[in-house]
Parts: structure tokens; C-alpha cells; sequence
């Protein structure tokens, strides 16, 4: 079985100051749960830089694409009409009038499929069983979650206490 | 986020040094408590005229849209005056979400969340009339692109027509998507909190399981900010399409080149008038008086000002093009002499009055920081930008190229039954969003927390 601690903050200043003193010491922080965003956290915790805009320009390119193609073929292959005195029988020469359609397709492409993303990298689907473990760290607490070696329990729980956790907890999974 | 510098001189946005947790407290109040009889009272008057409008698009379906009061001249008159009007006002919530977020501009925070919801319900009322004008709405899908019965049938992609259905689509689902994914946090949040097991199952749904981890909060603020960045172009496309449909046409008085920055000025004016008079009703029936301060209420007024300034310079080139160009059918456009003194006078000088004279009061330091005077602005704003819509397509219809067929215009009771039905619909789904979902970003304003009280210590 696994042991781990939970501890509790009521400030996001001392949770940061706390969080670098664990780091100093070595200890392995599992995972931080706040009730909101804390600039500087990711780089302090190291945690990767998230691809997801990267992502986001590679679907808004494939909307572009599925949009100039769509429109190449409603309106130049499949069904060529002479509109207003307007022939579309080439599509870069129509291609100005294509432009509102194309630049929506590709932003509603980048846009849904960029939050798809993002919910499924989170593991956020309708109804899943929350994350948090302490309901309190969505109001006003922030949590963070230490896995524990033997013997370095007492050390980890007196540095917790002493850097400002409100409550510490000793768990077990 | 929450260690973002602002100067001490600058006013505080959050009142009465709050903590983390009377934000939530404060925004769980309407959700936890029982609602008042105001409430019930406005929501009775929002179905009743949802109700009357409901009746009414049913008439105009079985029957036909003869019974709308257009003619031959003037085939579109409420209902696209009413469509303009909605998706303008739609414009004010992304652009305070996104374009504010992106120019770091905390005094968002408190009203970006309604400002959304408002965005959001009134491009749902804008949609309904172009559907419902057509006439045979059970045939609206034919403006998708999707394969038919009917061989090689496409829309076409030519058109500003069909620009406005992938404008008005996008537009509507990714504000919707803005507004959801920013709302997750704020489930889960009173997810953790209510104690009817009803309550948390419905909330447990809505929040996808969130946590508020680390890392999900460094996906959160980097989807937040690229969204942001997406929706800001659909601001100014979404008007500038809407403006389309009558600049491309070769109607005197439409087929203008200033259309697109004039509308999206026009959008962003009355979109703000709207969420000035929403706010004003918000602040006081959920105590919100900590949040939405006169500050907020100011940096609105000016956002006005400045949009208003950029719609009357445009009213001024047409008046003078129309005088300028020696046309003589320019003459009877929407801005005009002939349209001072015409059969339409009433609307020309309804939209002048609302639109140029009343929000230079907005000048005013005392009228600009007065909640009750920038709510009375707010609704002359929204009466005049009506009016200028209704002059817009129906003066410039009125007096086309075949003097013969000159006209005017009454609405009929359908007409005016379907508006009020909208605006019906529109307070219904504002008055239900306010009860049971977070009215504030209450993860965005707790990162600002900590400056806005050192702030008020410094005063």
C-alpha cells in the first residue's frame, strides 16, 4: 500500500513558498489541487508545456483545407453556375468570395476540436467522478499531495507544519 | 494569474476586502437560496411575452409571412431590423471576454460571465428570424451544405447570405464553448459545496469531473487564452458578414464600404448598452454591489463613448455622401435630408436623439459613475440602435430606383407579437441562468483577490 500526505493551505503565497522548500528537500510532489490558477506553479512543479496550441492551429489548417475543398467542389466541379454574371468555373478567381466561409470553417474547426482535446487530456467527460480530494480545495483550500518513502514521515509532516499547512493528513491508497 | 501586478492608484474592483471564501459564498447565494418574488414576478411577464411570441411564429408559419406587414417594396422590415439588432447585441460578451482578456484588462472579471450568458441567448433570438423569415422553416436546412435528394444542389457559397449562416453558427457555438469550458471550475465548485443530492448530481454532470489540478489548470489558462484569441476575430467578422448582406446589394443607401466598421462599432455600442441594463438589474436583486461597482460601471460608459463616437463619424460620412454624391436617389437614404422631413422622420430623429445626443451626457464624470443614469443611457441606447436598423432597411427600401413603387411600412401585430416574444424568450433564459448557474467567474476574480484588497488598504 501506498502512503501519502495531504496538505492543506488557506494561501496560495504559502503554498508556494512551502511547495519549494518540499523541492528543496527532495520530496516527490504527486500532485498540487488549488481553486485557482497559480502563475508560476507549472514551472516550480516542472510540469510540460502543454501542446494543446500547437493542436489548436493544426485543426483551425485542417478546418482551411476541408473549407477550400468543400468549396472547389460545391461550387466548381460538382455544380458550376454563372451567378450574377459571376461564372465560377475556376476557383482561385472566386476565391475572395469563398474567404468568409473558409476563415469560419477554420476557427470553428480550431476551436472544437482544440476543447475536445483539452477534455479528453484531463480526463473531463459529463458526470466523471471529481479529482479533488478535500471538496474544500474548489472554494477557499489548496491541497498538495506528497507520496512518502519509508521513514521520512516525520520529517515531511514537521517541514509541512512549519511552512504554514493548515492540516496535514497521512493517507493511504 | 494570481500574482498579476496592478498599481495601487488604480480604484479597487472587488469592495469590502473580501476572502476566497465569501466570493463563493456571495455567488452561491441566488443558487442556495430560494428566489425572491421579483424574480418570480419577471419570470411570469418573460413567458407571458414568450408565450404571445410563440402564438405568433406559429400564425406566421401556418399562414404564411403575409401577415407580417411587408409588401412588394419592403420585404424585409422587422424581422431582419430584429435579427441586426440581436446579433449586435450579442457582441458585447466576447468582445468583454475575449478581447479584454487578451488586452489583460481585469475589470472584466466581475461581468464577463452574464456578459457571455447574454451573448449567447441573443444570438439564439437573432437566429430565429432568419429561419422563421424564410418562410418554409422546415426547409432551413437546405442553407447546410449536406448532401441531398436533389443531385448536385449546393447553397450558394457566393452569397452573404450563406456567409451568415457559417458566421451566425460559429459564432453561436464557440461563444457557447467559451463560455462552457470557462464555467466548468465554477461547477465543480458548487458542486463541492450544495447539499441537495439533486443539486450535486446535476452539478457532478456539469463539471466533467474537475478537480482543479495543476496541470489542468496550465491547460485551462492556455485553452482560455487561444480561445480568446479565436473568438476575437469572430467579433469583428461575425458584424462585418451581417453588414454584407446589405453592402454587396446595390440598394442607394446600402452599398456602402463603411458598413463593416460601422456595424461592428454599432454591434459593440448596443451590445454594451445591453449588458449595462442587465448588470444594473443583477447588481441589485443578487446583492452583487461588492463586484460591479462604479468602475465597472465606468469603464462600460467610456467603452460606449468610444463606440458611439466611431458610429456618429459614420453617420456623418453618409449624410455627407448622400448630400456630396449629387445622387438624386441618394437623396432618400436613411441619412438624409429627405429622411429629416420625410414620412419616416420620427424614426430618423428617434435615432438621433438616442444614439448621438443623449450618450453625450456619458461626457459627464458624475452621469458616467451613476448606476441609475448609465441604466437609463443603457436603454435609450438599445431603444436608438432599434431605430437605427428599422432606418437603415426600411427608409433605405422605402425610396428605391422606381419612383412608381414607393412606399411606407406598418408593422402588423404579428410583427410587433414576434419581437416582444424574443425579448421574452431572451429575459426567460437570462432569469434561469442567473438562478442556477455562477453569475461570476468566481476562479478568474479570486486570482485578483489579493491586489484589489491591498488596494483598498492603500486608500
Amino acid at each position: 500500500m501506498n502512503k501519502y500526505v495531504h496538505a492543506l493551505y488557506d494561501n496560495d503565497s504559502t503554498l508556494m513558498n512551502s511547495i519549494k522548500v518540499l523541492k528543496n528537500h527532495d520530496f516527490n510532489i504527486h500532485e498540487v489541487y488549488s481553486p485557482f490558477p497559480i502563475h508560476n506553479l507549472d514551472k516550480i512543479l516542472k510540469l510540460k508545456k502543454t501542446n494543446l496550441s500547437f493542436l489548436s492551429f493544426i485543426y483551425g489548417f485542417s478546418g482551411f483545407c476541408i473549407a477550400s475543398i468543400l468549396t472547389w467542389y460545391a461550387m466548381i466541379l460538382d455544380w458550376p453556375q454563372n451567378i450574377g454574371g459571376k461564372p465560377s468555373f475556376s476557383w482561385i478567381r472566386n476565391v475572395p468570395s469563398f474567404i468568409p466561409v473558409i476563415f469560419e470553417l477554420s476557427i470553428f474547426f480550431s476551436a472544437h476540436f482544440m476543447c475536445i482535446s483539452y477534455l479528453i487530456q484531463c480526463k473531463l467527460f459529463p458526470g466523471s467522478v471529481h479529482k479533488n480530494p478535500d471538496p474544500r480545495t474548489t472554494d477557499n483550500m489548496f491541497l498538495v499531495e506528497i507520496h512518502i518513502k519509508k521513514n521520512n514521515t516525520e520529517k515531511l509532516v514537521n517541514l509541512l507544519k512549519e511552512n504554514g499547512a493548515m492540516e496535514v493528513l497521512i493517507k493511504e491508497k | 494569474m494570481s500574482n498579476h501586478y496592478e498599481s495601487p492608484i488604480r480604484k479597487p474592483l472587488i469592495l469590502g476586502k473580501k476572502t476566497l471564501k465569501n466570493i463563493t459564498d456571495d455567488i452561491l447565494k441566488p443558487i442556495e437560496n430560494k428566489a425572491g418574488n421579483l424574480w418570480w414576478t419577471a419570470l411570469l411577464i418573460s413567458i407571458l411575452a414568450f408565450l404571445w411570441g410563440l402564438v405568433c411564429i406559429f400564425y406566421t408559419i401556418g399562414t404564411g409571412i403575409g401577415v407580417w406587414g411587408l409588401n412588394r417594396t419592403i420585404n424585409w422590415a422587422w424581422d431582419i431590423t430584429n435579427f441586426v439588432w440581436w446579433v449586435g447585441i450579442g457582441h458585447a460578451g466576447t468582445l468583454i471576454s475575449a478581447v479584454l482578456l487578451l488586452f489583460r484588462q481585469k475589470w472584466r472579471l466581475s461581468i464577463n460571465r452574464s456578459a457571455e450568458a447574454m451573448t449567447i441567448f441573443a444570438v439564439i433570438q437573432a437566429g430565429l428570424f432568419p429561419i422563421i423569415h424564410m418562410g418554409r422553416p422546415w426547409n432551413a436546412h437546405w442553407v447546410l451544405p449536406i448532401p441531398n435528394q436533389f443531385g448536385s444542389l449546393w447553397p450558394n457559397f457566393n452569397s452573404p447570405l450563406l456567409w451568415d449562416v457559417f458566421a451566425i453558427s460559429t459564432y453561436f457555438s464557440v461563444s457557447t464553448v467559451f463560455w462552457f469550458m470557462g464555467l466548468i471550475p465554477d461547477f465543480a465548485m458548487i458542486r463541492d459545496r450544495v447539499s441537495d443530492p439533486f443539486q450535486k448530481k446535476i452539478y457532478s454532470i456539469l463539471s466533467f469531473g474537475w478537480g482543479g489540478r495543476s496541470k489542468d489548470w496550465q491547460r485551462f489558462e492556455e485553452i482560455s487564452l487561444i480561445l480568446a484569441g479565436l473568438c476575437t476575430p469572430l467579433v469583428f467578422s461575425v458584424h462585418t458578414i451581417v453588414s454584407f448582406d446589405f453592402s454587396t446589394s446595390v440598394i442607394k443607401g446600402w452599398h456602402s464600404t463603411i458598413f463593416p466598421p460601422y456595424f461592428v462599432a454599432g454591434a459593440i455600442f448596443s451590445g454594451f448598452a445591453m449588458v449595462q441594463t442587465l448588470l444594473g438589474v443583477a447588481r441589485k436583486v443578487l446583492s452583487l454591489e461588492s463586484y460591479i461597482t462604479r468602475n465597472h460601471i465606468e469603464s462600460m460608459n467610456k467603452i460606449i463613448l468610444l463606440t458611439g463616437g466611431i458610429v456618429l463619424l459614420a453617420y456623418i460620412s453618409e449624410f455627407i455622401l448622400a448630400w456630396y454624391s449629387g445622387n438624386p436617389f441618394e437623396k432618400f437614404i436613411y441619412f438624409s435630408k429627405e429622411a429629416a422631413k420625410g414620412p419616416f422622420w420620427w424614426a430618423f430623429w428617434a435615432l438621433i436623439i438616442c444614439n448621438v445626443i443623449i450618450p453625450q451626457f456619458l461626457w459627464i464624470k458624475s452621469i458616467r459613475r451613476s448606476f441609475f443614469w448609465s441604466y437609463v443611457i443603457a436603454i435609450i441606447i438599445n431603444i436608438g440602435m432599434w431605430f437605427e436598423r428599422f432606418d437603415i432597411i426600411v427608409l433605405n427600401l422605402s425610396h428605391d430606383y422606381l419612383p412608381s413603387s414607393w412606399t411606407g411600412f406598418l408593422p402588423s401585430f404579428v410583427d410587433v407579437g414576434i419581437f416582444i416574444g424574443t425579448i421574452g424568450l431572451f429575459f426567460v433564459l437570462y432569469l434561469l441562468y442567473i438562478r442556477a448557474f455562477p453569475v461570476i467567474s468566481q476562479s478568474e476574480l479570486k486570482t485578483i483577490l489579493k491586489t484589489e484588497n491591498k488596494k483598498q488598504e492603500n486608500e
